[in-house]
């Protein structure tokens, strides 16, 4: 009796070894974006499972490229009529706004099925990961979201791997239909490579409205008077500034609003063609910014992630949050704020007139079995009717200037207004400015400076990085 | 056996064993000769690049703050991850053992956060040491005037600046928050292992040395330790294996942290491959991780050799 114990025991313990080891193995992962209600729900686990597959992949595939076995072939993304459609979009607003888009598309060509390819989780990072593993190994998603900017022209298009679309352009007469600076950022060598489908605005301050109206604050315009409105709410107990920077790219976002506040669009821009180094007298003032404005936030706030900061000021347990325009969305539609009355927004300090776009756009990529079919749901996106059909509900604006207003609530509205007459630039921490090389170098140092502080440790780390990834 | 050849059953056997021996030539050790040759490239964009950079990337890692954070975290989580799991586990397993009534039940207690894993695991733990949460909210109540950091924790216990890299060496006390939760789940497996074990060591043993005088002291000591040893040291190689590549409790429950004092390789691996498309270079962090695990691995392999033939 006793020994069959044992035996029961020893063999518990191995089944427990082995299933652990298998566990070890699997790059299993959450969304870290996640609400914590929704975490560890099945959805949430399903895609990001699929990533561990998948991440392990591009080595294999590429042994099987440089033998020459073209897996062309079974690429997806075609078929007879088959449409599939790679993007990050899984949260509330935005998942809505992509199966709306696909069921319009749907209803329009009949005879197209579409596959919504989505990756949850890390920020578009798993989906980039499965992406990179998909396009190296020849089997590229029939389209796929990628962000305006050097995340299209450095990434893919350099590579080689995108179908030039300018002929789209001209057939729709698109040229202008976008404004020209958001043209530029998807052009390489002349031709352009993708379709932006929404705006979203990076440089947002949002705030608690009540604790404004309180306190009989104004919302800061400046750096000093974003100081001394600050002082003030400190000297009322009330913490200024929320960040969740539990991924850090909330607090390069932070930094990139400043930089631009500081340097202003022309020398912001020549950060990133390399004309202007990150030693320049300017970047050492942004710097001073962004550690005195480190002051000001939340002592978890390497616990939160920036919904969790976002709530802060929903709250009221915070005042102010730097946060890109997606927040709006997250005011409106999940906690059912209403603008002006519980949340009011401003440009950060010293951005009024300038606008730091995140635009999601959607391009050809090569070897694709059906590439009419793409070229027919990328003319559909670049057109008024997808665009409003999409952005309202995942609470961004539409890219094209001539668009209906009358579909977006008050905070759309204004933004629509800005973004026709500010000046344009890329963002940062979205990888529109850069190439990811820099980002994933910034991003680090960055996250490395929160703790330390330590200005000349920043400085360096950027200029390096810049001198290794931009020319 | 000689000069007969190979009989037919070993054929068989062969035959049988040869798909999987296929599958994990190519699978396994294909791709890993495969990372060793991407470390050695230059594949620091997305589009490949296979031309040689020699030491390059292993170079640039050990001179790189982010992957030396992260090896001494890996370094201090597996200490005292091991710790943890050998003293709770034996401790428990001691306690089971004592003819405690309603042992299957203690027993089935401890094994169960076994069957979680690690993604769920580091989601509740997250909630649990969150510092302005969880138990801290406790901590409050009872009027603690200041509440643990927890994994949001920059401080470095006993820390001396490290010459490469400009990291700071010692004990990164976030990493703690992250061995509470490990051990949390782990230490049913090692209860498990000794359970077995202490059931092994026949009463009579036990027996001879207390007439001889022997105090409980000196019974576990020299009797009961030295009997264990064998458990002890499998639970070692593979509770460190484990702790040595380390990704999805980090990853679900603090990412790589305030001044990467949670990072672990693992995690830069992936976000350095999958967000900076530097390829080479999680090749190499790839390849290092794979001869830390080899040089726990590869000596018990051998010795278990040994004690077969």
């Amino acid at each position: 009796m006793k020994k069959w114990k044992r035996y029961g025991l020893v063999s518990a313990a191995m089944i427990g070894a082995v299933t652990l080891a298998a566990c070890g193995n699997e790059m299993e992962s959450i969304d870290p974006d996640a609400e914590p209600e929704n975490a560890g729900t099945e959805t949430e686990n399903e895609p990001a499972d699929d990533t561990g597959g998948n991440a392990e992949e591009p080595a294999d595939e590429n042994e099987a490229a440089e033998n020459g076995e073209n897996a062309d072939g079974e690429a997806s993304g075609g078929g007879e009529g088959e449409l599939e459609i790679f993007s990050w979009w899984t949260g509330a607003g935005e998942e809505a706004g992509l199966l709306a888009l696909i069921d319009q598309f749907e209803s329009d060509n009949p005879d197209v099925s579409v596959v919504n390819a989505a990756v949850a989780g890390g920020a578009g990072t798993n989906a980039q990961a499965v992406l990179a593993s998909r396009m190296q190994g020849n089997d590229p998603p029939g389209t796929f979201q990628i962000h305006a900017g050097a995340a299209l022209n450095t990434g893919w298009v350099e590579a080689g791997r995108m179908e030039p679309i300018t002929d789209i352009w001209e057939e729709e007469e698109w040229m202008d239909k976008f404004p020209e600076d958001l043209i530029d950022m998807i052009t390489s060598d002349g031709e352009i490579y993708s379709v932006p489908v929404n705006i979203h605005r990076s440089n947002t301050m949002f705030f608690n409205q009540s604790i404004f109206d309180e306190y009989g604050l104004e919302a800061p315009t400046t750096f000093d008077e974003f100081y001394d409105v600050a002082d003030q709410l400190e000297a009322e107990g009330i913490v200024p500034l929320a960040l969740g920077d539990t991924e850090s790219w909330t607090a390069l976002h932070l930094f990139e609003t400043i930089l631009l506040g500081v340097l202003g669009p022309d020398s912001y821009n020549q950060l990133w063609s390399g004309e202007l180094g990150f030693d320049s007298p300017e970047v050492a003032e942004a710097v001073e910014h962004f550690d005195r404005m480190l002051e000001y936030i939340n002592d978890d706030h390497a616990a939160r992630n920036w919904q969790d900061a976002a709530q802060m000021v929903a709250q009221g347990d915070a005042a102010m949050n730097v946060m890109g325009d997606w927040a709006a969305g997250y005011f409106a539609t999940d906690l059912e704020l209403e603008p002006n009355v519980d949340f009011g927004w401003a440009e950060t300090p010293d951005t009024e007139g300038e606008f730091i776009i995140v635009s999601d756009t959607f391009g050809l990529p090569q070897d694709v079995d059906d590439p009419d079919t793409v070229r027919d749901f990328l003319t559909f996106l670049g057109s008024v009717e997808a665009q409003d059909t999409f952005n309202p509900l995942k609470g961004s604006i539409p890219a094209r200037v001539d668009a209906d207003p009358e579909q977006y609530n008050e905070y759309g509205q204004e933004t629509i207004d800005d973004f026709q007459n500010a000046s344009l630039a890329p963002s940062l921490a979205h990888n529109s400015a850069a190439p990811a090389g820099f980002v994933s170098q910034a991003d680090q140092a960055v996250n490395i400076f929160v703790s330390s502080r330590n200005h000349e440790q920043l400085i360096d780390s950027l200029q390096t990085a810049q001198e290794e990834n931009i020319q | 056996m000689q000069s007969k050849g190979i009989s037919k059953d070993k054929w068989l056997a062969f035959l049988f064993l040869l798909p999987s021996i296929i599958a994990i030539a190519v699978f396994v050790y294909g791709f890993i000769s495969w990372t060793g040759y991407v470390s050695l490239t230059n594949w620091n964009t997305l589009t490949p690049d296979f031309s040689f950079a020699g030491l390059r990337n292993y170079i640039f890692l050990f001179n790189d703050y982010r992957f030396l954070s992260g090896m001494r975290n890996t370094i201090f989580f597996t200490l005292f991850f091991l710790l943890g799991v050998l003293a709770m586990g034996f401790f428990l397993a001691s306690f089971i053992d004592s003819n405690l009534k309603g042992e299957f039940f203690f027993r089935n207690i401890f094994l169960f956060p076994m069957a979680l894993s690690f993604v769920v695991t580091g989601v509740v733990w997250q909630w649990l040491l969150n510092p302005s949460t969880g138990v801290n909210l406790l901590f409050t109540m009872l009027g603690f005037e200041s509440v643990p950091q927890w994994y949001t924790s920059t401080t470095i216990a006993f820390g001396f600046p490290f010459p490469l890299g400009g990291i700071e060496f010692g004990i990164p006390v976030a990493m703690l928050a992250v061995v509470i939760a490990a051990v949390w789940q782990m230490t049913g497996f090692s209860l498990a292992m000794y359970l077995a074990g202490l059931r092994g060591i026949p009463d009579e043993v036990k027996e001879a040395a207390r007439v001889d005088g022997a105090s409980e002291f000196h019974i576990y000591r020299k009797v009961i330790f030295p009997m264990l040893m064998p458990i002890t040291v499998s639970v070692v190689i593979i509770m460190g294996h484990m702790s040595l590549k380390i990704f999805d409790l980090i990853y679900a429950m603090t990412g790589s942290g305030p001044n990467f004092v949670t990072d672990v390789p693992g995690v830069y691996m992936f976000e350095t491959t999958f967000r900076g498309n530097f390829f080479a270079q999680g090749a190499a962090i790839a390849i290092i991780m794979l001869v830390l695990v080899a040089v726990i691995i590869v000596p018990y392999l051998i010795n278990a050799r040994k004690g077969e033939s």
